[in-house]
């Protein structure tokens, strides 16, 4: 049998629309200047990675997403997690608190408690973090439209530990664009959400330097149809959407670059997720230096969390998602990533199980120590393919940023929902591929088990949750001292109405055990409503 | 194409009741069912089964689809017939997609959920469910 030539052979595109050749060779990254576009780690622009020696010096950070029910329950698994070598922790809340619901309110009936931990008031908090070393772990909060009283509450916990808070890390997850594309936990429209953001980041920058006050999101933007190039170039459009309303404020650039963090996708074409974060670490360290004037290097470095990857994971057969996951680890290693969290085999359908978590954190255990990922940094780089697929990947990230500018911006893209309808056709388009079996997936469309009959287990509901949350609610409303509160409240809708900044007086009222319902309503009075554009 | 026997298309509301935010299988759908040529209404997030029914008597939907991923698709689409009942809309398909057991799908029959259409269900297969149905009703 003869060798097929090129043009036999299927045709390869990936998903960002880029077509690959069977053979790369010099001849491909011919115009590509070492010193200029690649480097070397640690140095501008910083393809290679942000720190010179990466995992060689330190691996990456181990953050599982975990938190569900009572605090108490909440704070016996952070326990149990960093005795099992974790090194930070990642809070998840449920929808009533993501959303500022008090557990009384009837919008959280039946929700309180079931897809994370519920937090009311400061107590609920502060019992989360009983006994937890703080001082000696980061600690990320998976909130956003209320993410200030989340932040506040953390700190006055931190206080109570003794800790000052330039000594606290972390981050408020507090990216509410991609709310409003992808997640859905939105409140409040889309300029006063974003002025919102920017007090916290005056307030960090000035109070609590080591705490990371956004951290934006591409990944919940890809998890809901964007391709990579979308992932990257949207969370980009996002990222400087912020930074414009924080230089409103007289900071300057480096005042708070070097605290912005990302989030960011991993499923999908090994290759083509490898080389969208070597283009996307370039990419941005330019936009920062150049379009920005950044003069220190550290504002220039894109830090992220990588390894989670929902979208690629499968109801059928779960077991496969293990494997899934073990990949998604190595793809975020050889990407180059600050912190790493894997989703759970059981994440295709409920919050991660005790065991499935624990699989996780040993799967990026046995990376860091059994494979040789730490020996040396970047070993991709200088490959013909990688190196000329990071060169294209940028071109197409920069291409879709132009886009969005040409649709008036990221705020205007997202209220008159072009962002939204962009990604919602293409989650259609892909899900017709991987109907038809254009796109494999084992298990889904290739390799199915007939007799298979999938197996949702949801993490058990505990209305029980609901009943002592109410209990305690109206326990410690009973207990507070209510013309503190009221005073506080006051304060805070000053605040809000004009433009001061917003911490001190939520700061004020979280003391005051005001509940996170009672801020959020003052928000919601003075700011209004996200209407919600539905045309498709 | 999709039309019901008076000659009018086929008119379907995708909503998503409750504070799940989980919105791309809802999108999905609707782009589907547009493309088949039906008329299709996205509520949008955050909706109360009160709002969805509202909408559904405005619109003078014939399929109501619920789209749920939270685990609260055992009450909400209680509530949601209960009040499609008392509202006198029985001849309105109701549908619900999502993240549904295995086993709690015939406590939806039994509520009256016409079709349960679990993450990753064929897309043609809701399609074709919904033209069966209504177009067979109005025979």
């Amino acid at each position: 049998m003869s060798k097929p030539k090129f043009d036999e052979l299927k045709e390869i595109i990936l998903e960002s629309g880029i077509k690959v050749r069977p053979v790369y060779g010099p001849e491909d990254i011919k115009d590509t200047e070492f010193d200029k576009a690649i480097g070397r780690p640690g140095e501008y622009p910083f393809t290679r990675g942000i720190h010179p020696m990466m995992y060689r010096k330190r691996p990456w950070t181990m953050r599982q997403y975990s938190g569900f029910g009572t605090a108490k329950e909440t704070n016996a698994r952070f326990k149990w997690l960093l005795e099992q070598g974790q090194t930070a922790l990642n809070v998840a809340f449920d929808l009533p608190t993501q959303l500022g619901l008090d557990s009384d309110d009837p919008r959280a009936e039946r929700e309180v408690g079931r897809v994370g931990m519920t937090i009311d008031t400061l107590q609920d908090l502060e019992e989360a973090f009983t006994d937890i070393p703080i001082e000696q772990i980061s600690t990320s909060l998976t909130i956003n439209p209320v993410a200030s009283v989340m932040l506040a509450m953390y700190l006055v916990v931190a206080e109570k530990h003794g800790i000052p808070w330039d000594q606290i890390r972390g981050t408020t997850q507090n990216d509410i664009l991609k709310e409003y594309i992808g997640r859905g936990t939105w409140i409040f429209p889309v300029e006063p959400s974003i002025r919102l953001i920017g007090d916290m980041v005056e307030f960090c920058s000035q109070n609590v330097p080591k705490f990371n006050p956004f951290s934006v999101c591409g990944y919940h933007i890809r998890e809901s149809g964007a391709t990579p190039v979308q992932e990257m170039a949207y969370a980009f459009e996002i990222a400087t959407t912020y930074i414009q309303e924080v230089l409103k404020r007289r900071l300057s650039i480096d005042d708070f670059a070097p605290r912005i963090a990302f989030n960011f996708d991993i499923h999908g074409n090994l290759w083509e997720q490898v080389a969208k974060f070597r283009a996307g670490r370039r990419l941005w360290a330019k936009i920062i230096k150049q379009r920005f004037g950044a003069k220190n290097p550290r504002s220039m470095t894109l830090r992220m969390i990588a390894g989670g990857g929902g979208g690629g994971l499968t109801i059928q057969q779960p077991e496969n998602n293990i494997v899934r996951g073990a990949y998604y680890a190595l793809i975020s290693a050889l990407s180059g990533t600050q912190t790493m969290a894997l989703c759970s085999y059981d994440e295709a359908y409920t919050i991660p199980s005790k065991k499935a978590a624990l699989i996780s954190l040993r799967t990026m255990q046995i990376l860091a120590d059994e494979m040789g990922l730490r020996d040396t940094v970047d070993p991709l780089g200088g490959s013909y393919y990688i190196e000329w697929l990071t060169n294209e990947m940028e071109k197409k990230i920069e291409e879709c940023m132009e886009k969005v500018e040409e649709a008036g911006g990221m705020i205007k893209a997202v209220e008159s929902g072009y962002i939204q309808s962009e990604v919602s056709r293409q989650a259609y388009l892909q899900e017709k591929k991987i109907q038809a079996g254009e796109i494999p997936k084992i298990g889904v469309n290739k390799y199915v088990l007939e007799e298979e009959e999938a197996q949702i287990e949801f993490h058990a509901f505990n209305p029980k949750v609901a009943k002592e949350q109410k209990r305690k609610l109206k326990e410690i409303k009973a207990r507070r001292n209510s013309q503190e509160v009221e005073e506080a409240l006051q304060a805070l809708r000053k605040a809000a109405q004009t433009n001061e900044n917003i911490m001190t007086p939520v700061l004020k009222a979280v003391r005051a055990y005001t509940t996170l319902g009672e801020i959020t309503k003052v928000f919601k009075e003075v700011f209004g409503e996200f209407k919600e554009p539905v045309g498709l | 194409m999709s039309e019901s026997s008076e000659g009018k298309r086929i008119r379907v509301l995708i909503a998503k009741p409750g504070l799940d935010g989980h919105d791309r299988g809802a999108k999905v759908v609707v782009h589907t069912l547009k493309d088949a040529g039906m008329e299709v209404i996205y509520s949008g997030l955050h909706k109360t089964i009160e709002e969805i029914v509202k909408t559904a008597l405005q619109e003078d939907v014939d399929v109501i689809g619920l789209s749920i991923y939270s685990g609260a698709h055992l009450p909400l689409s209680k509530r949601l017939i209960e009040r499609v009942k008392e509202e006198g809309l029985t001849d309105k398909l109701v549908l619900v997609g999502g993240n549904i057991p295995h086993r709690d799908i015939k406590t939806l029959q039994e509520y009256g959920v016409a079709g349960i259409f679990s993450t990753g269900a064929d897309l043609n297969s809701i399609v074709e469910f919904i033209r069966k149905r209504i177009e067979g009703k109005n025979e």
